[in-house]
């Protein structure tokens, strides 16, 4: 007992020694790197945190929605709106006014981004009573369905978004500390989420949902949970991507933005939370290598002009032999342990 | 107040009448078994008790209330446990974790309490894994509580969808054809395991079951279904000789 209490402890100042590796690597990054790759660091940590949340929704509790471009939308609109200053909102705002409530809020950075991510949960939790309604490919097409009203209504109500012309000139606020900061956050709270009762409850349902509800599981509640909880973090991530590229509209929040975070998580190991992370790393960097297969090469005697959208076939190409070799994913269902970690140590130990 | 009380259920599928004013009540400590040919609708009697089906007409009354189109949920919470005829493991979770879940209903601590650890989420995550670990040892589970439970011997998933039920701490467990493919061994087995548990948890038990054998030897009360319509009730000797169940079996004598 007094063994596995030492071990435990271990694992977890591992955990935290890890954290702190994490950081302290940041900050020379910070120093030394140039802004193209902290740039590019910053939207992994932003997927990160996608992933991670739209993984606890699809991937563990088996409810496969495609809406997070919604929730997305909802906190990046909200955080804008909060963190720019009553001047700014007025001239911004050319078509249409802004209406009273938003035209006078101004709040730092911290306290928008957490009211982005409250809205999108508000929204979740009110989209989960219709949406959930209905189970497997007709929850896909419902939460779809929503995500594009979320688009057209941010087109259209000028006097709160801005419309067609979205928000610029938001400040550059989103750097490595807050973006990793709140990734990590995410990742804590889902993986703590996903290895209690409430997370049992959840694949309870997507392993079998007439014999979870059989066995006393309020099977609405728990879905809902997961939704609301996913709504949250993919509000913050809004937030964050708002802060970071400085301009919101609504083309940003397409249905690619979801198509993007589905690849991600069926590479990484649908249920998994460390394929999400390896995942949504990977991605976002193979976006910014795989450039190059878009530029004008010459292969031998050939020449070849550069496509633009070649990536996009690589990505392609990815995806389906992710499909036929590992149809699992990178992860499967595995998740990292220390214990795992060690006893990998250990063989390669022996090997060598 | 009666302790279970089934009175003039019906169940309609548009034309097709499933199950045709049945009733039944049943005592704490019964058991009670539920036959009759393939179709006869004992599954769809089960399916309206446990809130997955809205009978047509008729009321179901458990421990004094009345529970006709309650949601699962709050109807296991009330004390009715079911297994399932085709089985319904959570395969993907460990044979603990199936058992655990059966604990998660009375879970008092809130989702926040469980993302940070905090101390009653704690001692309830603690406790749940301890009398989910004692269950197991009771029904002889314990040497694979950390195996997946989709990678268990038939016989071994059957009688964990029994420990599941238990672990939701029912008053009235109702077993679906808990021998369909297993040999005669097997079956005893099951017998013997059945009466220990009642015995042990004090339950009233609804069985449905094929194997004619196995009913006769284990249940007071038989209530006969034939194409929804109750045929006969009685001892299991009555309805041994009853030539309406030997018809509905074996169909019709020849020249009558």
């Amino acid at each position: 007992m007094s063994e596995r209490h030492r071990r435990e402890w271990i694992y977890k100042l591992c955990t935290y020694g890890a954290i702190v590796g994490l950081f302290a690597f940041f900050l020379q990054v910070q120093n030394q790197a140039d802004e193209y790759q902290i740039r590019i660091l910053n939207v992994s940590a932003v997927f990160v945190t996608l992933a991670v949340s739209y993984n606890l929704i699809n991937g563990v509790a088996g409810q496969f929605s495609l809406g997070p471009n919604a929730f997305m939308a909802v906190g990046a609109y909200t955080t804008a709106l909060l963190t720019l200053s009553p001047a700014e909102k007025e001239l911004s705002f050319i078509i249409e006014p802004i209406i009273w409530p938003l035209s006078v809020l101004h709040l730092p950075f911290l306290p928008s981004l957490l009211i982005g991510g409250a809205f999108a949960a508000l929204l979740g939790f009110i989209m989960a009573f219709p949406v959930f309604r209905v189970r497997g490919d007709y929850l896909a097409i419902v939460t779809l369905g929503f995500g594009e009203v979320i688009r057209v209504v941010a087109n259209n109500v000028q006097s709160i978004t801005n419309g067609p012309l979205g928000l610029k000139g938001l400040s550059e606020y989103t750097n490595l500390w807050w973006s990793w900061g709140v990734a990590v956050f995410t990742v804590f709270c889902v993986t703590r989420l996903v290895k209690s009762s409430f997370g049992r409850a959840m694949q309870a349902i997507r392993e079998d949902e007439v014999a979870a509800a059989a066995m006393g599981i309020n099977v609405f509640r728990h879905k809902m949970l997961a939704f609301v909880v996913h709504a949250f973090f993919a509000g913050m991530a809004g937030g964050l991507m708002a802060h970071l590229i400085t301009t919101i509209s609504p083309t940003l929040f397409s249905f690619f933005l979801t198509f993007n975070l589905l690849v991600i998580i069926v590479i990484g190991g649908l249920g998994s939370m460390t394929g999400s992370i390896i995942a949504a790393i990977i991605i976002t960097h193979a976006g910014e290598w795989l450039r190059a297969v878009e530029e004008p090469m010459a292969i031998g005697p050939f020449n070849i002009p550069g496509i633009p959208g070649m990536r996009m076939v690589v990505f392609s190409i990815m995806l389906i032999l992710v499909m036929i070799f590992a149809r699992q994913g990178l992860m499967g269902r595995r998740e990292f342990s220390w214990k795992w970690f060690c006893g990998f140590l250990k063989i390669g130990k022996r090997r060598g | 107040m009666s302790f279970f009380k089934v009175e003039h259920l019906t169940m309609k599928f548009g034309g097709l009448m499933a199950v045709s004013d049945l009733s039944l009540t049943a005592k704490e400590g019964d058991l009670i078994g539920l036959i009759g040919p393939n179709g006869a609708g004992k599954t769809t009697v089960f399916n309206m008790i446990t809130g997955r089906l809205l009978p047509t007409e008729g009321k179901i009354y458990f421990r004094g209330k009345d529970i006709t189109g309650t949601q699962s949920h709050i109807i296991n919470a009330g004390g009715i446990a079911r297994t399932f005829q085709n089985i319904r493991l959570f395969n993907d979770l460990t044979v603990l974790e199936n058992v655990m879940i059966g604990y998660h209903g009375r879970l008092r601590s809130s989702f926040w309490e469980a993302i940070f650890r905090l101390p009653r989420y704690k001692s309830e995550e603690k406790k749940m894994r301890s009398m989910a670990g004692e269950l197991l040892a009771e029904v002889q589970l314990d040497n694979v509580a950390d195996e997946k439970a989709g990678t268990l011997a038939y016989g071994q998933q059957r009688k964990l969808e029994i420990a599941r039920a238990l672990a939701t701490n029912p008053r009235l467990l109702l077993l679906d054809e808990p021998v369909a493919g297993m040999n005669p061994r097997e079956t005893g087995d099951m017998m013997d395991f059945i009466n220990s548990i009642r015995e042990a948890y004090g339950l009233a038990i609804i069985l449905i079951e094929h194997d004619m054998r196995f009913v006769m030897g284990l249940c007071e009360h038989l209530i006969v279904l034939d194409h929804g319509v109750t045929i006969a009730t009685g001892l299991p000797v009555e309805i041994q000789n009853n030539p309406q169940v030997i018809e509905a079996y074996l169909g019709e004598p020849e020249g009558a």
